[in-house]
């Protein structure tokens, strides 16, 4: 795992032309995440928490400031190289599971390799080790239908795992699970992240999962709370 | 690719009732193709048979052998014209035939030739006097070799000593002899169309050398003052009455067809791309190229299409195996049925370009935040 943070954005700003006016989604946004940090960033409907993960994911690029993730800045990066660059070294994990539904377990793990042309066997392998790892090898060749929503939940932090990435951005992963399975998934979460030294950022509405980050952020109207552009704590 | 051919796989269903539309669209691009080839092969199939490269008619006859009227002088004029290597004359005339066994008023109808040089198969200079060849539909009519056909009005007896196959002309059957039988049976059933004198109706012109057929027919004219009106055979083919506006009909509504199939392919395959928005979003995120999500749309179409023509192809050769002769001009010809079959795949390829840009404009971050 490189030494350099995970994440790091400093002053970034993200605008949006609304008519003849603007919308200010992020405003000066500063952060940085070390590189086996999970963080949960918590905050109201459009306070923009889907934009900071948007950017932080290299789904979208600032209007001002930069992003590092890796070490590597992506805030200029083109959309090609964006794309290039999710598939390398960002994990995602939505908030509705959204796998690929006619593919099972193992091949929902392998999509984006065999969509990238790439389907070798240390793959295959990686896609079998993280299954065993999560508890489901012998749900393998289970369609996602034929799989419970926790084991949905798991083989789509499976699918965000198989790239060994720097950063995983889970999106509301609890929003579908009762509060005891979100509690056994949010914990899977934490266990898999640090066991990999991976870091992550965990947005959620909830605050009862927030103890399972190392460090909450708060955002509204686009802004982080003062605590949040402290350095982060050791631990 | 693998992930469009699984889709395929797993869920066939989803695919079934474009499948099923596409096939049907299939089987009637190739049921109008072999019906446009059939109808033209029975029009056709005697200028078809001509062992030469052009047909001169006389100025005026527009490729129709009863207005048209060559003299011996003209003749010899075409036989002088550079590159003519050999000249024979050719004549017809459309009369009922009378059948053996058959009541006085159940009329065949027939076009005899007479000719000198002779279509593959027939000896040059045309069988004896009162003899001539058969084409294969008066076969199928229950004539046999030495039958006695009566022709027209006047009756006149030809006996059939063989038979040639395709060599129908107009939709007819028709009959192979030699120019002075011909002449005979022209002067006793149509006194008024006779031809004396060694004239002839057309002439088929072999090219010699390097000259091409598009140059002679020009040659030809030239030298005979424009008293002629020279075709190379697939002109002469194109200048028979409705044989042009048959195929450019037919044409038409295969160009619709094949329309139809575009507004298919586009329908359906736009369908399925909306209904994927939130799954291409996602796969988009997880840093899948928009040129891979495309390329197995394009896929997917491209296998239904197939599926679409492989029971077309087989539908056409099952239909042209099974209909019995002479009841539908129907004809399963391999470069119609290619010629459908990249029809449809042009579709499948064009109907799903419309796709494209629903494709392009998936944003990645919709994917993020439910708002798929």
């Amino acid at each position: 795992m490189s030494q350099a943070p995970a994440l790091r954005m400093q002053g970034v700003r993200k605008v949006y032309p609304a008519g003849d006016d603007e919308v200010v989604a992020l405003d000066h946004v500063t952060l940085t995440l070390r590189s086996d940090e999970i963080v949960a960033l918590v905050g109201p409907s459009g306070s923009g928490k889907t934009t900071l993960c948007s950017i932080a994911g290299a789904l979208l690029t600032p209007t001002e400031g930069e992003v590092e993730v890796g070490g590597e800045r992506i805030s200029d990066l083109s959309g090609k190289e964006l794309t290039a660059f999710r598939r390398e070294s960002v994990g995602f994990v939505f908030q509705t599971v959204n796998l690929v539904p006619f593919l099972t377990a193992r091949e929902n793990l392998l999509v984006i390799d065999e969509l990238s042309g790439r389907s070798g066997r240390r793959a295959r392998e990686r896609a079998d080790q993280l299954l065993e790892e999560l508890g489901l090898a012998d749900k393998a060749n289970a369609l996602p239908g034929q799989l419970s929503g926790g084991q949905k939940q798991r083989v789509a932090i499976g699918r965000a795992l198989m790239n060994d990435p720097e950063l995983v951005l889970f999106d509301e992963p609890t929003s579908a699970l009762d509060s005891k399975l979100g509690d056994q998934v949010v914990s899977l979460i934490r266990d898999e992240m640090k066991a990999r030294g991976t870091a992550a950022i965990i947005v959620t509405h909830d605050e009862r999962i927030t103890h399972y980050a190392d460090r909450t952020v708060h955002i509204s109207d686009g802004r982080l709370d003062d605590a949040a552009d402290h350095a982060p704590a050791g631990g | 690719m693998k992930l469009a051919l699984r889709e395929l796989r797993r869920q066939p269903g989803r695919f079934a009732v474009a499948t099923l539309i596409l096939t049907l669209i299939a089987v009637l691009l190739m049921f109008l193709g072999g019906l446009l080839d059939g109808l033209e092969a029975q029009s056709t199939g005697a200028l078809r048979q001509q062992p030469g490269d052009a047909v001169v008619f006389a100025d005026g006859a527009e490729g129709s052998f009863v207005r048209s009227r060559l003299s011996p002088e003209v003749r010899d004029v075409v036989a002088e014209v550079d590159g003519v290597e050999r000249v024979g004359g050719l004549g017809n005339v459309q009369l009922g035939a009378r059948l053996d066994g058959r009541g006085p008023r159940d009329l065949v109808p027939v076009v005899l030739f007479g000719y000198e040089v002779a279509p593959e198969g027939l000896p040059d200079g045309g069988p004896k006097p009162g003899q001539a060849f058969a084409d294969d539909a008066l076969r199928r009519e229950g004539v046999e070799e030495g039958d006695v056909l009566r022709l027209g009005p006047a009756r006149t007896e030809v006996e059939v000593v063989g038979f040639i196959s395709d060599a129908q002309y107009a939709g007819q059957a028709t009959l192979w002899a030699s120019l002075d039988t011909w002449r005979a049976v022209l002067a006793e059933n149509r006194p008024g169309g006779r031809l004396d004198g060694g004239a002839v109706q057309a002439l088929v012109v072999q090219v010699g050398g390097d000259r091409s057929p598009h140059e002679l027919v020009e040659a030809i004219d030239e030298a005979t003052g424009g008293v002629t009106d020279a075709y190379t055979i697939a002109g002469a083919i194109d200048a028979l009455p409705g044989v042009a506006q048959q195929r450019s009909t037919f044409q038409q509504i295969i160009g619709v067809t094949v329309v139809i199939a575009i507004v298919v392919v586009a329908l359906f395959f736009a369908l399925i791309t909306v209904e994927r928005t939130g799954l291409y979003g996602v796969l988009k995120a997880l840093g899948a190229g928009t040129g891979s999500l495309f390329a197995g749309v394009l896929l997917q179409a491209v296998v239904v299409i197939a599926l679409a023509s492989a029971v077309g192809v087989a539908a056409a050769l099952l239909l042209d195996a099974l209909l019995p002769a002479g009841s539908l001009p129907f004809d399963a010809l391999p470069s119609r049925l290619a010629s459908s079959v990249g029809a449809l795949f042009f579709a499948a390829v064009v109907g799903v370009a419309f796709s494209l840009r629903r494709v392009l404009r998936v944003d990645p971050a919709a994917a993020i935040g439910g708002a798929q």
